[in-house]
């Protein structure tokens, strides 16, 4: 019952100072080293942002539908309020999405065209079926929703939030469904003449059972998000303004506690679910996660380890007994492949070679994931609990953990992240083309560096404006105005602008 | 295979950067000349209020060709853009900064906060307009290719006479038909200094394109390039005649055409190439080549039948809501529209008397309405 963390298994494969010392220096560097930095950069940056941005798009929908059915009294109003406020934050967040998102579209070619030649076939298609039918519905939508407050009707501009809305979680569909193919192939067959994978079955590609696990995980993860969010920033003001509190706030703290508990219950049972399918589907997967080495029965779900490297065994592990492989099989007694078996059935299927991934690196974004997952739903739990109970305000310590909830989704989507993209590898497609086979290789290290360092310092610089703006416009809170005034034109600003006699109020 | 698919994707690639010169053309324009055309605060607002709701789904046409691409011609997405490595990691970039600068300009608190979100809309228009007419001039010109279709020049293969060329006949025009857009949807001082603009672009774009064109049939070209750049050529003259006799939306059409027929150009000179191999002709990554299988793109045909007229209609909708134009003043842009019976903003609006407990602390707004 002893997972044991690996020793390193090439210079390549741990992260480490003396790694990156030697990275920079050249002495471990190979073609695709800064390619996949400089991927792994951009992608984890726009998925910090992007559950964000759906799961307040939908949200803010909701808040809208609630705001619409009651609108004319009293309650509408506030919801309004709340709808109005929540618009700005979301749209501070798409922003970046958005413009993030320009550069996922164009780095295949840039940095991995040998691996863009030869799954273009299947890969392209949901990529294009994404721009066409998700980002054009997204994008004119929420221009619409914006600026369009005072030339549409309720419902006409309660449609157009719904759209955009919809819109984001349609991208996420395309995205993750080419995604999917990349860790569980299907509906293709191998051109005789090229060598190349072709597409035979959309159908396949699009909703095979990796698809809809991983889409139904990510979108509860995006509402988990979205809620922590909501969260976060409502406890905020219940903390800072006591009983004084905007009622709105309270609202939303109400509605935020709900989607919490829920999407964390949807996320866990689907991530479940979702662990099976890929132990039958990448069984390397699954026994990197646990640093399982060797095939075993009544696997327990390790907990912690703590590996003495040098000595390559566990000074400390602690682990639920038949946890694993409950969580794998359903059945305390199940089976589960260790990473010695895989790695020598896989030598056995497609030749020589290393077929292990980063274990350590996978074994903690696993539980990384899984533990600031349920600390989120646990927190949301607690607060519920709490609140019935009428202690909530009088809780000072328990407001202020609660003000910080949402970064946990947060590091939890991005650990998530890492761990099924880093533990597929050395696949870049699984069993078809190795990550070292599909970097662009008439691409110079020196002009990958060039553009991995330039959209660092980019992002980096916007990440810090738009935390501070984030920031800032949460703490001001929902405007008590429950009225705007349309005719003033010098509101109207060039942006997707909330100053815009639309959203803001500020005299 | 003698599949007819791969030449209509061709076209409808063409299509796609066609709606992107169309549309995003005149954003970049308006982004080039936002410090002259918009000159003081309330100016630059109606600029940029004028693109504010279409402009990022303008920007989407661009994604949409490169999506297209991928899943028709991987092998051109390939090539193309592992070849133009700097030139599109620097467009790339661009469109970050502007993106961010557009939405960003009215949240920021400060001016000096918006004056930098002025200069990340100028740099990062100005960047894209200029380099998506230096990739096109190099792609007609050709690329050195080896036999795997790999483009072997480096960066500074890129940088021709020919391209910079191309470069500077993209921005210029882009910013003429940023001026004609910002005269036909603008009132006030912009749309007088948009004349002024369009007026004084208008010869160096004329002479710049002509030299352009008459190069690139040095290069290569046939029938069709021929009569689009003679098309283009027509259109920009009449343009710029139309917009001295303020035929402003006249204008604008022959300014559109002009948009339209610059990537229909390019593609009809590169046909039935879409790179050709500078060094080897026998290199060249074509239609036929380069294109997906049979299989992928009859699935593409379908999705693109269905949904593109979809785009197209809900597109012209949002054009058609935002049609008033955008000017100074007290006047509300918008209040000459006919308005719905009950707007959104109104239908939230509380009919019963407001509870006055939980507006207690209300600051009172200027011109809030009471009813």
């Amino acid at each position: 019952m002893r997972a044991e963390l690996p020793q390193p298994l090439t210079g390549a494969t741990w992260v480490t100072p003396e790694w990156l010392v030697a990275s920079v220096s050249g002495d471990v560097m190979s073609p695709d080293t800064l390619a996949r930095w400089q991927f792994a950069s951009t992608t984890i940056y726009h998925f910090i942002i992007v559950p964000v941005s759906i799961g307040l798009a939908l949200l803010v929908a909701t808040m809208q539908t609630l705001a619409y059915r009651k609108r004319g009294s009293d309650g509408g109003a506030v919801w309004d309020r709340v709808a109005r406020f929540w618009g700005k934050l979301m749209l501070i967040s798409f922003a970046i999405g958005v413009v993030t998102g320009i550069v996922q579209e164009f780095q295949f070619g840039m940095n991995w065209s040998a691996y863009s030649r030869f799954v273009g076939d299947i890969f392209g298609a949901p990529l294009a079926m994404e721009g066409l039918i998700a980002f054009f519905l997204e994008s004119t939508f929420l221009g619409l929703w914006i600026f369009g407050r005072d030339l549409l009707s309720a419902r006409a501009h309660l449609a157009c939030i719904w759209l955009a809305a919809i819109g984001s979680a349609i991208s996420a569909y395309f995205i993750l469904a080419a995604n999917s193919w990349m860790q569980h192939p299907v509906g293709y067959r191998i051109d005789p003449a090229t060598g190349l994978p072709q597409m035979t079955n959309i159908w396949r590609v699009l909703f095979q059972s990796t698809q809809l696990v991983t889409f139904s995980h990510t979108l509860f993860a995006a509402m988990l998000t979205g809620g922590a969010m909501l969260l976060s920033v409502s406890v905020w003001h219940l903390r800072k303004e006591g009983a004084q509190v905007d009622v709105a706030h309270r609202q939303v703290a109400k509605m935020a506690l709900g989607v919490v508990v829920i999407a964390a219950l949807g996320v866990s049972f689907v991530g479940h679910v979702q662990g099976q399918v890929m132990t039958k589907q990448q069984p390397m997967k699954m026994a990197a996660a646990e640093a399982l080495w060797n095939t075993k029965s009544e696997a327990g779900f390790s907990l912690f380890a703590y590996a003495d490297v040098s000595k390559g065994h566990n000074k400390i592990d602690l682990s639920i007994p038949d946890g694993l492989s409950i969580l794998a099989t359903d059945h305390p007694g199940g089976t589960v492949q260790g990473i010695n078996q895989v790695q020598a059935a896989e030598r056995a299927a497609y030749g020589p070679g290393d077929y292990v991934p980063n274990v350590g690196l996978a074994y903690w974004c696993f539980r990384l994931m899984i533990g600031f997952g349920v600390l989120a739903g646990l927190i949301g739990a607690v607060l519920i609990v709490q609140w019935r109970r009428g202690r909530l305000l009088s809780s000072d310590r328990l407001l202020r953990v609660a003000a910080w909830t949402v970064v946990l989704p947060l590091l939890a989507n991005t650990a998530g992240w890492l761990f099924t993209e880093t533990a597929r590898q050395p696949w870049l497609v699984y069993g078809l083309l190795k990550t070292s086979a599909g970097v662009s290789s008439n691409v110079s290290n020196t002009m990958v560096a060039f553009s991995l360092f330039g959209f660092v310092a980019l992002y980096g610089i916007l990440g810090v404006i738009a935390a501070r703006l984030f920031i800032r416009t949460a703490r001001q809170g929902i405007d008590r105005s429950i009225d705007i005034d349309p005719g003033d034109a010098t509101s109207g600003d060039g942006g997707l602008g909330v100053s815009d006699g639309v959203l803001s109020l500020a005299p | 295979m003698t599949s007819v698919l791969p030449g209509f994707w061709f076209g409808v690639i063409a299509v796609l950067w066609a709606g992107f010169f169309l549309l995003e053309g005149f954003d970049f324009g308006v982004g080039v000349l936002l410090p002259w055309v918009g000159g003081d605060e309330t100016g630059r607002k109606v600029a940029l209020r004028a693109i504010g709701p279409v402009w990022d789904g303008n920007e989407v046409w661009l994604l949409v060709a490169g999506g297209a691409t991928f899943a028709a011609f991987p092998s051109w997405y390939a090539s193309m853009f592992a070849g133009l490595y700097i030139p599109l990691a620097l467009i790339l970039a661009g469109l970050i900064v502007r993106g961010i600068s557009i939405e960003y300009r009215s949240k920021v608190a400060t001016a000096s906060g918006r004056a930098w979100c002025d200069r990340g809309m100028f740099i990062g228009s100005l960047l894209p307009a200029l380099l998506f007419g230096v990739a096109f001039a190099d792609l007609i010109r050709g690329l050195d290719m080896n036999a795997e279709h790999q483009v072997t020049g480096g960066f500074f293969a890129l940088v021709s006479p020919f391209g910079v060329l191309g470069g500077l006949v993209s921005l210029g025009f882009f910013s003429f038909h940023g001026a004609v857009f910002l005269t036909l949807r603008t009132e006030g001082p912009v749309r007088e200094r948009a004349h002024r603009a369009a007026r004084l672009l208008a010869v160096p774009v004329v002479v710049a394109a002509a030299g352009f064109l008459v190069w690139s049939f040095e290069l290569r070209g046939g029938a069709v390039s021929v009569a689009m750049s003679a098309l283009m050529a027509v259109a920009l003259i009449i343009s710029v005649l139309l917009d001295r006799r303020g035929r402003e939306g006249w204008s604008f059409a022959s300014s559109a055409v002009v948009a339209v027929a610059f990537p229909v150009f390019v593609f009809a000179s590169l046909w039935p190439d879409v790179i050709p191999a500078r060094n080897h002709g026998p290199w060249s990554l074509t239609v036929h080549n380069a294109s997906s299988s049979h299989y992928t793109l009859v699935v593409m045909t379908v999705v693109a039948l269905i949904f593109t007229p979809i785009v197209v209609v809900y597109q012209a909708w949002a054009y058609w809501v935002f049609r008033a134009r955008v000017s100074e003043g007290s006047v509300n842009p918008m209040a000459r529209l006919p308005r719905p019976a009950v707007s959104a903003g109104e239908a939230y609006q509380v009919t019963s008397p407001p509870d006055l407990a939980a507006i207690a602390k209300d600051v009172p707004v200027p011109g809030e309405r009471g009813d």
